[in-house]
């Protein structure tokens, strides 16, 4: 019997190995294509910002902008690592009051963004808020007050709504990887301290790594939050040279410099994560066994958890409803202006289009992987790192392409080429979310098709059935659930996004985030509530399947059971 | 096992090939893998309505020998033609949803969001509706599915999939159905019945058939011929008696089956060993050399006799058989089937010989001889007609006696 399971073995091996059969060329091709598509925007960029490097050296400003740039960066992580380790370190290591709502609570400052925390922030904090007439009442006018509107203000809010991201990874490999090799520690005779720094840190630190590229990634491609707090990184550097001048050289210079930070974060994670591959799951083990707090410790563990959630989500969302309250009561809310239907008809037009496409090249991309052989299982690969590309550079990419297609037409003998880039166009903003979100919708669809083993696929193809028809009556039933997944996905995010469509939108176009951007920059915070409430609660959605997950993972960690 | 019991239907007549193509042929078929080689030279033709078993280790290349008749691969070298159809080869290569190749994998790969009549109707897409309906009926009645039909895959036990997976393979009439490993992942007690259901089915449908097994008794009870693999190549293709019984090398003596093997002499015709006689050989008259000679445990007698310098080394009850391992005198050791009855301790002095009637395969370095070495060479297996070993009865008998 132990032959037949080797040789089970052996043949699922082989089955993973060879999943397309013969490499059918169309079907690679189509991929690649895609491939293209996505990379176009980025070749762009790096051709044309390269070009003008070498050629005439940044642009005036961009030394600042850069050093800017990486005080945020590393301010943020490590304010997220604080945040979002120390708080996945004390509920898993620990039992207070609370543990049990807050361990999955903790993740919900995800779904605020980060230009809406930064607005309800400033109302509070800054010169006209409550809290500093208070203190000039209190004190007098002269009373000093550090400047809110800063770096470390903008680092601060950053990484009240990024932490989640460290939390939910730290969190995940303490329990899961961690597991077993603490056990061992201890029964070595490991303190609890000593067992946390010498093994379950560096086993936890690919993840860390992880969490931190995530969350530097996000600061990297933010570019409407740091504007309230006038922080010039070179995101905003390219907004600004491009909507102040419409300049292309410089924002692409300045777009350029904004993929080498990109670049730079990926490889400092690949550097920090090293040749650790801790694939080991040690879940036999019963892993950290959490103390008991009592007393004043208990309390203020309750406290810090209590109060992170607090600012990083109770008290805007309370600050945004009880302003959307008045705004309603007295008549002035955003709710009877009939520019609130229009844009969010804007927003929800624009992300349900680029969710469907998403989708489409997502299933297609999946499914000429399995069909192209290896030129397509390459593509495939190159289709995702939309994600990894900064909103800016995403935007300034788009603009470039559209710009030499339409040279390319008026040479053609097309007069006016396409006409997009004169007029900005909504084809622009979708076509950039589109690059930028594939990567997650086709994570979600792959996931699906993960779960559809290789020798479905052939026994439909030797059945008779063509590709296309393999795809629709045996691919795409199997995959519904991830590509349903995929389209909330997208929707959610491209509800939420801010920097490419303020980079790309066409004018009089608003969507409800641009909106909630204008609003907020003007002072206006009371008609940004109601929209920025509904972002909120949009945004929620894909939280609650983390939430999920975490619950998941909590009892497996309680159960020792894997549950899959 | 030499008089096993034919159940099989008579292997298909040689003599109507010339009318219709054989249903699958291979010749040089080569496929590799970087530097794996998973296919090398493979030689074989299948005529329609036979079945064909092939069996070998682990990464023997069998399953790829499937996925290059299937399309799921593309040789390297060599042509693959289906019933006189190229399919592969001098340049061309077909898809394979073209080929007309029914293929159960050992996953069964039913689709489960389709009930197990819209499994089997899935490959009938481009038949009429009422024909279509009608074929579904058909198949699932030849594997008695029928009852079943409404019901979804995750609602069927295993030897259920397995029966639909058939199924859905054999309805669109197919030129050749391929079935891997199909009942490796059922019970023991299963997959007797499963198997001989598999089989019928094929012979009623008179479909050609080429099943990968790594169990050598269904390769051999089920085959009308046997091929036996190893590192990429086809090392004997022969009905499951000769394979059986006149293996084409020491690797297929031990794979089908148990076998020891002894060093010995063929001196003037007559075949000895550390045993004693075994038999003669007749053609090798005037030859003189070493060989080894193959023993398989059922081959092998004992008889209790104080003065033998052999001794029984260890008894491994079977149930119906009692295996006995015997140690020689020279360190060697020989197994042997005794019946239920018969059951030597161990320690015991046997003296060991061969079975009445049975003639052992040689071997010489690692290939079966047939003849004489040194004047012709070894011979292909083929040519074993002439120069067969015969028993030596009257030398057998009076020297040993079964022990009974």
């Amino acid at each position: 019997m132990t032959e037949a399971g080797i040789l089970a073995e052996a043949g699922r091996r082989e089955h993973r190995r060879i999943t397309a059969p013969g490499g059918r060329p169309a079907w690679a091709l189509l991929v690649v294509a895609i491939a293209a598509l996505v990379a176009t925007p980025v070749l762009a960029v790096l051709v044309d910002g390269a070009g003008g490097l070498a050629a005439g050296g940044l642009p005036r400003g961009a030394g600042e902008m850069a050093v800017t740039t990486v005080l945020l960066m590393l301010l943020v992580g490590l304010g997220t690592l604080v945040i979002g380790g120390g708080l996945a370190w004390l509920v898993t290591a620990y039992r207070f009051p609370l543990r049990g709502a807050l361990v999955w609570l903790l993740v919900l400052p995800l779904a605020m963004p980060a230009y809406i925390l930064g607005f309800v922030f400033l109302s509070i904090f800054d010169v006209t808020g409550p809290l500093q007439s208070a203190l000039r009442s209190a004190f007098g006018p002269e009373v000093w007050v550090p400047e809110v509107r800063s770096l470390p203000g903008a680092a601060l809010v950053l990484s009240l709504t990024l932490y989640p991201y460290v939390y939910l990874l730290a969190r995940n490999a303490l329990l899961e990887h961690a597991a077993g090799t603490y056990e061992a520690a201890r029964t070595l005779g490991a303190s609890r301290m000593r067992a946390l720094w010498r093994v379950v840190l560096p086993m936890a630190r690919p993840s860390l790594a992880a969490g931190l590229a995530l969350v530097m990634m996000e600061t990297l491609t933010d570019f409407a939050t740091v504007q309230y707090f006038n922080v010039k990184t070179v995101s905003v550097g390219v907004y600004l040279v491009w909507k102040g001048s419409f300049d292309f050289a410089a924002a692409s210079q300045l777009s350029v410099v904004v993929l080498l930070f990109a670049v730079a974060v990926l490889a400092g994670e690949r550097r920090l994560r090293g040749r650790a591959r801790f694939h080991q799951q040690g879940g036999r083990g019963r892993g950290i066994q959490p103390r008991i707090l009592t007393g004043w410790q208990a309390w203020t563990a309750t406290g810090v958890g209590v109060s992170v959630l607090l600012a990083g989500f109770a008290l805007p969302v309370t600050q945004l409803a009880l302003w959307a309250a008045r705004g309603l009561h007295d008549g002035s809310a955003s709710l009877v202006d009939p520019r609130f239907v229009d844009y969010l008809t804007n927003s929800l037009f624009v992300a349900v289009i680029t969710a469907l496409l998403c989708a489409a090249l997502a299933v297609m991309i999946a499914h000429g992987w399995r069909m192209g052989g290896r030129i397509g299982a390459f593509a495939a690969q190159l289709t995702t790192f939309g994600y990894a590309v900064p909103g800016a550079v995403i935007g300034i990419g788009v603009l470039l392409s559209f710009a030499h297609l339409d040279e390319a037409l008026v040479r053609a003998g097309v007069p006016g080429g396409t006409g997009l880039l004169v007029t900005g166009s909504v084809a622009g903003v979708v076509y950039a979310y589109t690059v930028r979100f594939l990567a997650p919708a086709y994570q979600a669809v792959d996931a699906s098709f993960a779960k559809i083993s290789p020798s479905t696929t052939l026994s439909a193809l030797t059945l008779g059935a063509s590709p296309v028809r393999v795809m629709g009556r045996v691919h795409l039933p199997l995959a519904r659930s991830g590509v349903a997944v995929a389209l909330v996905l997208v929707v959610i995010d491209a509800v939420k996004e801010l920097p490419i469509v303020l980079l790309l939108r066409p004018f009089g176009f608003t969507t409800l985030s641009v909106w909630v951007y204008d609003l907020a920059r003007e002072n206006f915070w009371e008609q940004a509530a109601l929209p920025s409430l509904l972002i909120v609660t949009v945004a929620v959605a894909p939280v609650l399947l983390l939430f999920r997950q975490v619950r998941r993972a909590e009892s497996h960690s309680t159960d020792g059971k894997v549950d899959r | 096992m030499t008089d096993k019991p034919t159940t099989r239907s008579p292997a298909p007549t040689r003599g109507t090939a010339d009318a219709t193509p054989p249903a699958l042929t291979l010749e040089g078929v080569g496929k590799h893998y970087g530097g794996v080689v998973a296919a090398r030279d493979l030689q074989l033709t299948v005529a329609p309505g036979e079945l064909v078993t092939v069996i070998g280790p682990s990464g023997c290349g069998k399953s790829t020998l499937l996925r290059l008749i299937a399309g799921l691969e593309r040789p390297d070298a060599g042509t693959i033609r289906i019933a006189g159809e190229t399919v592969a080869g001098s340049g061309r290569f077909q898809q394979p949803e073209r080929r007309r190749v029914g293929m159960v994998f050992q996953d069964y790969a039913l689709f489960p969001h389709l009930t197990v009549a819209q499994n089997v109707a899935f490959g009938l897409n481009r038949a009429a509706r009422a024909e279509r309906r009608v074929r579904v009926d058909e198949a699932l009645e030849l594997v008695r599915m029928a009852h079943l039909s409404g019901r979804y895959p995750h609602e069927l036990s295993g030897g259920q999939q397995q029966r639909a997976a058939l199924a859905r393979a054999l309805a669109p009439a197919p030129k050749v159905v391929l079935l891997d490993e199909p009942f490796s992942s059922l019970d023991e007690s299963l997959r007797a019945q499963l198997r001989a259901d598999t089989v019928a089915a094929l012979r009623e449908t008179r479909t050609t058939g080429v099943l990968v097994t790594h169990d050598q008794t269904e390769a051999l009870s089920v085959g009308d011929r046997v091929v036996v693999m190893r590192g990429g190549a086809i090392e004997q293709a022969d009905v499951p008696e000769k394979v059986f019984e006149q293996p084409a090398s020491r690797f297929v003596a031990s794979f089908m089956g148990d076998a020891d093997f002894l060093p010995a002499h063929v001196d003037r015709a007559l075949l000895t060993c550390e045993i004693g006689i075994v038999s003669t050989v007749p053609g090798w008259a005037d030859s003189d050399v070493d060989v080894e000679v193959v023993l398989r445990p059922h081959e092998v007698a004992l008889r209790a006799d104080p003065s033998s310098a052999s001794r029984v080394a260890a008894v491994e009850y079977h149930g119906a058989f009692v295996l006995h391992t015997v140690q020689l005198p020279s360190g060697r050791r020989l197994r042997s089937w005794q019946h239920n009855g018969v059951r030597y301790p161990v320690g015991t002095a046997v003296a060991v010989g061969v079975a009445p009637g049975i003639v052992p395969s040689l071997l010489v370095g690692d290939e079966a001889i047939t003849r004489p070495p040194g004047r012709n060479g070894g011979q292909p297996l083929d040519s074993r007609e002439d120069g067969l070993p015969a028993p030596a009865p009257a030398l057998a008998e009076d020297t040993f006696h079964r022990a009974r």
